[in-house]
């Protein structure tokens, strides 16, 4: 396992780069074509722990993020994908078709071989309601990105766990906070609330106070939980 | 990444009904009340005799819904709920809160204010590992290195009670900075800590490193190679046992890290022995830093210019530290509300609990303790 | 009837031997009143000497230093609910700590406190002794078995294979003492003594051989006795399910093993009966290749002043312990809290002096000289149990069975062959 001995990218000490492909967020830089997209050592930010920062973004409005490999997907897809950057944080909004080839694409071809974490957004006034997020870092590129898919009430995804099975427990999560399926996802049943709630509680229309009554009344044998 | 699709056809293996029936194996409830799971764990063990057939973890006893609160938070109020997630190390998570706040603000912590927060968030680390080392310990069977790391991790408490007034759930840190100035003493404390601490290892050691019986109970047990840890996600002293240089206080450097002199330990084989060698390098690694940053504290203002009421702007910021355990992220959406739209915390010990399916299947029952162990999970931080 | 009390008293056998059934009688009534004693001093001392290994206090409220403390827990047992499973089989359930605890008193009728003070002296007394001590599985099997949860079953069933496995390593270690009582050797091995050697297996027998050989079995054809000493010393932590061989109970994998259903009174009779077979083995240690109630050098050290010198032990050492307790409560806090518990330690130390004092009465120092060296061994013996304790993980159970059976048993087996070659030629 070639990876196994290669360490993550340390910067020197007193470098003020940033590792990996961050870029500040409403920099100066213009918007460039995504073919001439910057080298790799081009695209940095004074750290976080050093140096003044940069001022507060005006209007804080995401930059376009541009790499080769966003440009590489961008070739392959086209306008089902747009890539942004935020805060020195880049991201990428694949179209919900894609997010299966994509999440592989970037496992298989861009090296990102651990997924952070998956997670979702409810967005309930919006037509499709759902922001679902992946945290991606590549080991050997020390980049750490997010996908983002926007989906609605009803659709369903394609599950990670055959790219990272670590995905098992957060899809899981996701399933049981938000009620987002996961198609092919070997197990996809409850995971922190147990077996038979009903309602999923980082919905927005999920009150704080909120609780599954009945499930309560019936497993606890109690009034209610308040 | 033939480790994942190991791992998959592993999850299929003896999973189906007909095995059931099978009148050699035995179902038992390991918790979630019981000695060894570290809270409220219950793991469902599938066993033939004392071989592990395949485990199921059930978790969510401690869940308090910590994201829906946030949502239900200001920025500031939400601060100290974070300590009750892993409140064995309530620092670190601070830490990586108000750090993850004030990128969404675009802020930053002033130098001294670093300093402190590098102090104890290290400080924190090694009182996290002390007590992991007392209770994998006494999981094993050696019931006396539990009184000995909970004796010298008083003294860590000590400090923290000085400094903040708490000692579990120090909420020591706010968003920008840090709230309280040092006390007086703060450095002669932490050094003559540093100073009594160092041998105090030793000693751990000395009971510990080249017992016989500890060596055989954790040598080639649950033992998960780097390709494993990577597929499932597993970070932290876990990660560094088998073999990958990988810490993001190295990797991508956040408070000042990047100003201290120190290595990441790392071990190759993988296994429970080489996790407990690393967590003992890693508290000598803190103590280095420690000494490096009370050493060169400087002077100067411990808050940032951080506005009355905090409004991030409209975004959405994913920051992570390395906790003792692993990677802890948070992750904030903002909509330009006084409250976080949506937190999401990137718990490590729900990610590396995970994996202990993949490491007890064909060891014996006493393994899935060590292991349960050597993961090193804090349930308020699973089930969070 | 008066007449054959009093005749015993003149007699030098036990009183089973002598056929005395009063004197018998009075001695198992002795023993187990002593038994009882010990294993509640057992108690306190192993919480002390524990916690003080890992820098606590250990029990200091009930009484002073925690003196009380057993009783206290004694009494606490004794009124909790008595709680028996649902669907328990209750006979068996009911049954289960009483073989367990029969099976660990029976023992000590064989076991000897000296060449007159053990309830009978059989000529299979070894035999009889490691037989009723192997019966305690039983007891553990059924409680796991009855209880009818999946705890206690595995706990019990690791029991019951490990007590098997250990049994066989133990029982040549046992050979090859009975062995020795026999053999003399010759060349740099030879005791150089022509006594009797007539090969027995009576307890008393014997430590009356290693009398006569000069020599504690442990030290004789150096190093094989040691080597069977050890080998045994081993087994027999793995006999009575102590750490590090405490699988069967093991606390972070099996809650609490084989006992986890039992409660109260129930679950003091498998406290008590787990304590007595610690002692029991140890007795056989001692026995068997410590001299048993031999006094430290009995046929080097001859003479009516070593005699005198020897036999104010135990006097002493009680009369030490007093001075202790009595220095201790001086050392009190003053402070009117304190003060019942300061004239309580006093009151103990003076107890203790007291019954020092008692001791040097000659006809009384000479009956109890025997009874105090045994013991004074066991208690080695039993505090090597605190220690392990404190020092040792856990073996996993593959492990001690590979200890059991690959390491113990091939040992002990070597160290059989070689006594009887070395006996021998």
């Amino acid at each position: 396992m070639a990876d196994e001995e290669k360490p993550a990218v340390t910067p020197p000490p007193g470098n003020e780069q940033k590792p990996g492909g961050e870029k500040q967020a409403g920099s100066v830089e213009p918007i460039r074509p995504a073919e001439h997209g910057a080298p790799e050592t081009a695209r940095s930010q004074a750290k976080p722990g050093e140096g003044p920062r940069p001022a507060k973004p005006t209007g804080a409005v995401p930059g376009s993020w541009d790499a080769p490999m966003v440009a590489r997907f961008k070739r392959q897809y086209g306008s089902g994908l747009e890539a942004l950057t935020y805060l020195g944080q880049d991201y990428l909004i694949v179209d919900r078709s894609l997010i299966g080839n994509v999440l592989l694409l970037l496992r298989d071809r861009e090296q990102f071989d651990y997924c952070v974490d998956v997670t979702a957004v409810h967005y309930p006034k919006r037509e499709k309601q759902f922001e679902v997020i992946w945290i991606l870092y590549s080991f050997a590129r020390n980049e750490r990105i997010r996908v983002k898919t926007i989906m609605a009430e009803g659709e369903s995804l394609p599950s990670s766990v055959q790219i990272w099975p670590t995905c098992n427990w957060l899809e899981r999560e996701v399933f049981d906070m938000f009620g987002i399926t996961f198609e092919g996802h070997p197990e996809l049943k409850r995971i922190l609330l147990p077996e038979g709630w009903n309602g999923h509680p980082l919905r927005k229309d999920y009150g704080i106070i909120q609780q599954d009554q009945e499930w309560v009344q019936l497993n606890l044998g109690i009034e209610s939980g308040q | 990444m033939s480790e994942a699709s190991k791992y998959l056809s592993q999850l299929q293996v003896g999973e189906g009904e007909q095995t059931f029936l099978d009148s050699n194996e035995l179902i038992i409830n390991m918790g979630p009340q019981h000695p060894a799971t570290h809270g409220v764990l219950r793991v469902i063990l599938k066993l033939d005799g004392e071989k592990v057939l395949g485990t199921e973890c059930v978790i969510g006893y401690l869940h308090r819904g910590v994201e829906k609160i946030a949502e239900n938070r200001t920025y500031t109020m939400f601060n100290p709920y974070v300590d009750r997630m892993d409140y064995v190390a309530a620092v670190s998570n601070g830490l990586g809160y108000c750090q993850a706040v004030e990128r969404l603000l675009n802020i930053e912590a002033p130098p001294r204010a670093n300093y402190i927060r590098v102090i104890l968030t290290e400080l924190n680390r090694i009182s996290s590992h002390q007590l992991w080392l007392g209770t994998h310990a006494l999981d094993i069977g050696a019931i006396t290195p539990l009184f000995y790391t909970f004796r010298d991790r008083e003294e860590i408490l000590k400090i923290f009670e000085k400094y903040c007034g708490a000692r579990l759930t120090t909420h020591a840190f706010r968003i920008g900075g840090c709230q309280y100035e040092t006390y007086e003493g703060f450095e002669r404390d932490v050094k003559s800590f540093c100073n009594f601490v160092a041998p105090k290892i030793e000693e751990y050691e000395e009971l510990l490193t080249t017992n016989r019986i500890w060596v055989e109970r954790t040598k080639g047990v649950g033992v998960l190679s780097a390709a494993g840890c990577k597929a499932l996600g597993v970070t932290g002293p876990v990660l560094r046992a088998s073999g990958v240089k990988w810490d993001i206080r190295k990797a991508q450097p956040y408070a000042n890290y990047s100003e201290f002199d120190f290595e990441i330990p790392t071990r190759q084989s993988g296994d429970t022995y080489d996790r407990y060698m690393v967590r003992m390098a890693e508290m000598r690694q803190s103590l280095r830093i420690i000494r490096q940053a009370v050493e060169r504290i400087p002077e100067g203002p411990i808050m940032a210019k951080v506005p009355k009421v905090i409004k991030p702007p409209p975004g959405e910021v994913y920051h992570s530290i390395e906790a003792p355990k692993g990677e802890l992220g948070y992750f904030i959406v903002s909509d330009g509300s006084t409250q976080p739209y949506r937190l999401r915390v990137r718990p490590p010990s729900f990610v590396n609990l995970q994996a202990l399916d993949l490491m007890v299947r064909g060891q014996l029952v006493a393994d899935v303790i060590a292991v349960i162990g050597t993961l090193d999970i804090v349930l308020g931080e699973v089930d969070r | 009837m008066l007449t054959s009390i009093t005749s015993y008293l003149h007699s030098n056998e036990t009183p089973g031997a002598a056929g005395n059934m009063f004197w018998a009688l009075l001695y198992i009534l002795a023993i187990f009143l002593g038994l009882s004693i010990a294993v509640i001093a057992m108690n306190w001392l192993e919480r002390k000497v524990l916690a003080h290994m890992q820098v606590r206090l250990g029990p200091m409220r009930v009484g002073p230093h925690g003196l009380l403390q057993p009783i206290a827990d004694a009494l606490k047992l004794l009124i909790k609910e008595d709680i028996m499973p649902a669907h328990a089989d209750r006979l068996v359930f009911w049954m289960a700590p009483l073989i367990t605890v029969l099976a660990a008193f029976t023992t000590f009728i064989v076991v000897p406190f000296g060449p007159t003070h053990a309830v009978t002296d059989m000529n299979i007394g070894i035999l009889f002794m490691l037989g009723v001590s192997s019966l305690g599985v039983l007891g553990i099997v059924t409680a796991g078995w009855a209880s009818n949860s999946h705890y206690p079953l595995i706990g019990s069933l690791r029991s019951s294979a490990q007590m098997v496995s250990y049994e066989v390593a133990m029982g040549l270690a046992v050979v090859s003492a009975v062995l020795m009582t026999s053999l003399h050797g010759t060349g740099v091995y030879g005791t150089g003594t022509t006594g009797s050697g007539t090969g027995t297996l009576s307890m008393i027998g014997i430590v009356k051989a290693q009398y006569d050989q000069q020599i504690w079995f442990a030290f004789k054809f150096f190093p094989l006795g040691l080597i069977a000493m050890f080998v045994f010393s081993v087994a027999m932590v793995a006999e009575t399910n102590r750490a590090p061989f405490d699988l069967p109970e093991a606390e972070s994998e099996l809650t609490a093993g084989f006992h986890t259903e039992y409660s109260g009174f129930r679950w003091s009779l498998f406290f008590l009966a787990e304590y007595s077979a610690m002692i029991a083995v140890s007795s056989i240690a001692v026995t068997l290749w410590f001299g048993g109630w031999l006094r430290p050098f009995p046929n080097a050290l001859t003479g009516a002043t070593w005699d005198l010198l020897f036999s104010l032990f135990p006097g002493f050492s009680f009369l030490g312990l007093g001075a202790l307790a009595l220095l201790s409560a001086m050392r009190m806090p003053r402070h009117r809290m304190f003060k019942i518990q300061t004239i309580g330690l006093a009151g103990f130390g003076a107890l203790l002096a007291l019954i020092g004092l008692g001791l040097l009465v000659p006809p009384l120092r000479d009956r109890v000289q025997d009874i105090y060296w045994f013991v004074a061994k066991v208690a080695v013996f039993m505090y090597l149990y605190i220690w392990y304790r404190g020092t040792f993980p856990r073996y996993r159970f593959d492990q001690l069975m590979m200890v059991g059976w690959k390491i113990l048993l091939p040992t002990a087996l070597a160290a059989l062959i070689a006594t009887a070659v070395v006996g021998v030629f």
